[in-house]
């Protein structure tokens, strides 16, 4: 496929000497058409060692990984796109994190499942267009038609006469030419690289220690820090005794800080010590008053009860509405008015949070496990004053993310903390500070009302209610939250003619933000839980009956894979099967799991089946990979774990309360991936909400018992 | 001073005889491959050897592991070679990574002690580490594979 080329000269940096060092080739695309002029401000700078390609006159070839590696797998694909198209051996390469700037890599949230499905077109261009340079600089060389040239394992080659050359030996005139304004990108037919399940590049140094996490990180002189933080989630210190913990060996400094929660301030009391372990001691041997003045003391079953309250008596605010469905319903004899809860979660990474800071005069440096290292740029810049460019955010490798490590309390207090203390300092939160200070996934209930005439839907009505993340310190709400339709497939809007979404709000002063998955982790659960429910009014198999709702083509495919991979027309009486698909960032994902009844009465899943539709695809082995740990973190959140709150603090507190899964606990999970070149939808996430629907729809095959609260107990079933 | 000695290296070092020995590692000692979880013996991420045995160091204390004999995860091969290495690196296992550390090390006892565990075998003896990710199944299976290595090699 021919792409017009949007690379101008000036977006690429000129070869330039660095001390010492080899010339280099380095060159990066705008983040947007708008931040054009003030990319190429920067690029006229001078040479910058972190744009996405760099090589060097001796043929080393770095690539950059622009977004967070939180075991999702950039590290691997996004090197894998750009290798592909530059005609370079994954072997040969070496790839870096980049620093937070946006101006230079777009945004670079790691989070949305947005890694691929947002960079990969400009990173195929991108690499493209460097190898066409490359090729065109050898052709010159050689005084003869690039076209009899092409490029492969990192040389450029002259078909005719079999000369050959190294890109390095190519970098200083390539860099003079300018882009070409076309480049050819490969057919999918034509990958070497991308769409094979190739070995992860970071696997090695995960398994022999040699990964750099951000707990992992040292810096000369730096020191230990473990904070006391007002454990009712915000609220401030009345006062503190800092005597006896100032008496701990190694122990260094306490003093009184104080993080930003979005809006919002929570006190906390740090102790800096020369060692993790001295600061956790320290710490315990703090005497802290707490204020609370104003909080709320909130309990779980009270924020269940308003919900519902909330869901029976308040329309909300719209949010999708087509046809009449309210005069349907008023009419229907066949309808069911249903409520599903689901729980507020906690992220629960196994790498607490962490992070290194170091403010100087001058800079501010920080280093730790980041999820959007542009945003903590820009937050720690606005909140110390410090021009962005003086703000350097250096990612590490994530112990896991989930959403929680794109937050930037964590990265603010540590910047505190340094200021405070004048020196680089590593704030380590504990387990326990993890589980309790939130932000949660806020739990969400919803109420389903749906008629069924003659087989067929006729009304189908949403309601749900819950803390907004946009909103929940923020002043009440007056439009409906933007993804209260999430998860749920567009498709049926096509066929389902009198339908209508609304939110109800709730505010409540708990941090909450996103979580794998984000609303359609929830929002799935109650959706398609809903649609099984209509599926079992109108007498009819759930998967059926879906495949008359989802007329477009590719929900058709996906059904008729789902039949196919898990034996759905074959299964036995005692079996259960349940079904559900839902969509997310632009992938649409259906499971189906199989439960059934063990000779000691349990209940146990056998079996679950995705199929997957992301679209473009880099890496399917990582899918699957993505797949399955989404099914273990959906069954954990379903089935084991949940926050609740006793008198505004959080009851949950480690592992032994705060249960996971474990091995034992987990089904065989088979994922199958459709293929088509639809533009590349989202990995990480999609393969998450379907599992507790299609869950408990088994469970209701096998038992006759519909599951609407989450979590349940499994065993108890 | 207590002296430990880890992956064949004596440390004599400073520190309260209570402190676990999952600081006086990461800390003191400056090998970060062992991780730190949970600090109650819940999820296993600082799962190191104590004379061959499988313990949490993040609950193991400085006064019981002195004189011992000591490996962490950069102890467990020299060059990444350990039958459960390889089979790990084959079948993608990782995902953040974090928790493989305390895997590695509880799969290796495993392994010396069982050469051809079944997935009860497994269960059972993975059952005190947690991985978030979900990579259960791999592991599983990677510890089969691993097994199969083993024997293989046996047999030359």
């Amino acid at each position: 496929m021919m792409e017009t080329n949007t690379i101008s000269r000036r977006n690429f940096l000129r070869a330039s000497g660095l001390a010492g060092a080899a010339l280099c080739l380095g060159f990066y695309l705008p983040a947007n058409a708008k931040k054009e002029e003030l990319a190429a401000a920067t690029a006229e700078s001078g040479f910058d060692f972190n744009a996405w390609i760099r090589i060097d006159t001796d043929g080393k070839v770095t690539l950059t990984d622009h977004r967070a590696e939180m075991g999702q797998g950039s590290y691997q694909s996004v090197p894998q796109i750009i290798a592909e198209e530059l005609e370079v051996n994954l072997s040969d390469i070496h790839v870096v994190f980049a620093q937070g700037n946006p101006v230079k890599y777009g945004s670079q949230i790691t989070g949305g499942s947005s890694t691929i499905r947002g960079s990969y077109k400009k990173l195929l261009k991108l690499s493209a267009t460097a190898r066409e340079m490359l090729i065109t600089a050898a052709a010159n060389k050689w005084n003869v038609p690039a076209a009899e040239c092409y490029a492969e394992g990192g040389h450029v080659i002259h078909k005719p006469s079999g000369k050959k050359l190294n890109y390095g030996e190519l970098v200083a005139a390539a860099s003079k030419i300018t882009p070409p304004a076309q480049v050819k990108l490969k057919e999918t037919s034509q990958y070497k690289l991308i769409r094979k399940p190739l070995q992860r590049m970071d696997t090695p140094m995960k398994t022999n220690g040699e990964a750099v996490f951000g707990l992992d990180k040292r810096l000369p002189g730096m020191l230990f820090a473990s904070v006391e933080r007002n454990p009712r989630l915000r609220g401030k210190i009345k006062s503190f005794d800092a005597t006896a913990a100032l008496k701990v060996p190694g122990v260094k400094k306490v003093f009184k800080i104080q993080m930003m929660v979005f809006k919002t301030t929570r006190d906390g009391v740090v102790v800096v010590a020369d060692s993790t372990w001295a600061a956790m001691q320290g710490r315990k041997a703090l005497k802290v008053e707490w204020d609370d003045t104003g909080f709320d003391h909130v309990n779980t079953a009270d924020i269940y009860q308003a919900h519902e309250n909330l869901l029976k008596t308040n329309e909300g605010l719209p949010a999708k509405k087509q046809g009449e469905p309210d005069a349907i319903l008023a009419k229907a004899d066949k309808k069911i008015d249903v409520i599903y809860q689901t729980p507020y979660q906690a992220h629960a990474a196994m790498e607490p949070l962490n992070c290194i800071a170091h403010y100087q005069q001058d800079k501010i440096e920080i280093w730790g496990p980041i999820q959007a290292p542009d945003w903590v740029q820009g937050d720690i810049s606005d909140k110390f004053k410090m021009p962005k460019e003086k703000v350097i955010v250096n990612m590490t490798f994530l112990g896991g993310g989930f959403g929680r490590k794109a937050f930037l309390d964590y990265t603010h207090e540590a910047v505190a903390i340094s200021k405070e203390l004048g020196g680089p300092v590593q704030v380590i939160w504990t387990r326990e500070d993890d589980v309790k200070q939130g932000p949660y996934r806020a739990g969400i209930s919803y109420r389903g009302q749906g008629a069924i005439e003659n087989g067929e839907i006729t009304a189908l009505k949403f309601k749900m209610a819950g803390q907004n993340i946009d909103h929940w310190n923020g002043p009440g709400r007056d439009k409906a939250n933007g993804s209260t339709t999430e998860g749920f497939l567009k498709p049926y809007y096509d066929s389902i003619k009198n339908i209508s979404f609304a939110d109800v709000p709730y505010e409540m002063p708990l941090p909450n933000m996103w979580w794998r998955s984000v609303y359609a982790s929830t929002n799935g659960f109650a959706y398609e839980s809903f649609m099984n429910e209509m599926a079992v009014l109108a007498g009819q198999d759930q998967l059926d009956f879906r495949r008359k709702y989802l007329k477009d083509e590719r929900s058709q495919r996906l059904i008729d894979r789902m039949e196919e991979v898990s034996g759905w027309k074959t299964r036995k009486q005692n079996e259960g099967y349940g079904v559900a698909i839902t969509e997310c960032f632009e992938t649409t994902v259906g499971q189906i799991v199989k439960v059934s009844r063990q000779p000691n009465g349990k209940v146990k899943i056998d079996k679950v089946w995705a199929v997957m539709d992301c679209g473009w695809y880099v890496n399917p082995d990582i899918i699957r990979a993505q797949v399955e740990g989404s099914v273990v973190m959906a069954l954990g959140a379903a089935t084991i774990h949940e926050i609740t709150f006793k008198n505004g603090l959080v009851e949950q507190n480690n592992f032994y309360d705060y249960l996971m899964p474990r091995m034992s606990d987990v089904p065989p999970v088979e994922v199958h991936i459709m293929e088509n070149t639809a533009n590349a939808g989202g990995v990480g996430e999609p393969g998450l909400p379907p599992f507790a629907p299609a869950l408990t729809d088994a469970i209701f095959d096998l038992t006759g018992k519909r599951i609407r609260k989450l979590p349940f107990n499994l065993n108890e079933v | 001073m207590i002296t430990l000695t880890v992956n064949g290296q004596k440390h004599d070092i400073d520190a309260d005889p209570n402190m676990p020995l999952l600081w006086a590692i990461r800390d003191i000692i400056g090998l970060t491959g062992t991780k730190f979880g949970c600090g109650a013996a819940q999820c296993g991420a600082c799962t190191v050897h104590l004379n061959g045995e499988a313990v949490r160091s993040c609950v193991t204390k400085l006064s019981r592991a002195a004189g011992q004999k000591i490996v962490t995860i950069e102890g467990l091969s020299l060059n990444n070679d350990h039958p459960l290495q390889k089979a790990w690196n084959e079948m993608n296992v990782p995902q953040c990574g974090y928790c493989q550390s305390g895997q590695l090390m509880s799969a290796a006892v495993l392994l010396r002690e069982n050469p051809n565990p079944t997935d009860q075998d497994i269960d059972d003896a993975m059952s005190g580490n947690i991985c978030r990710c979900g990579t259960y199944q791999r592991i599983r299976a990677a510890i089969h594979k691993a097994a199969a290595m083993q024997m293989e090699g046996a047999k030359i």
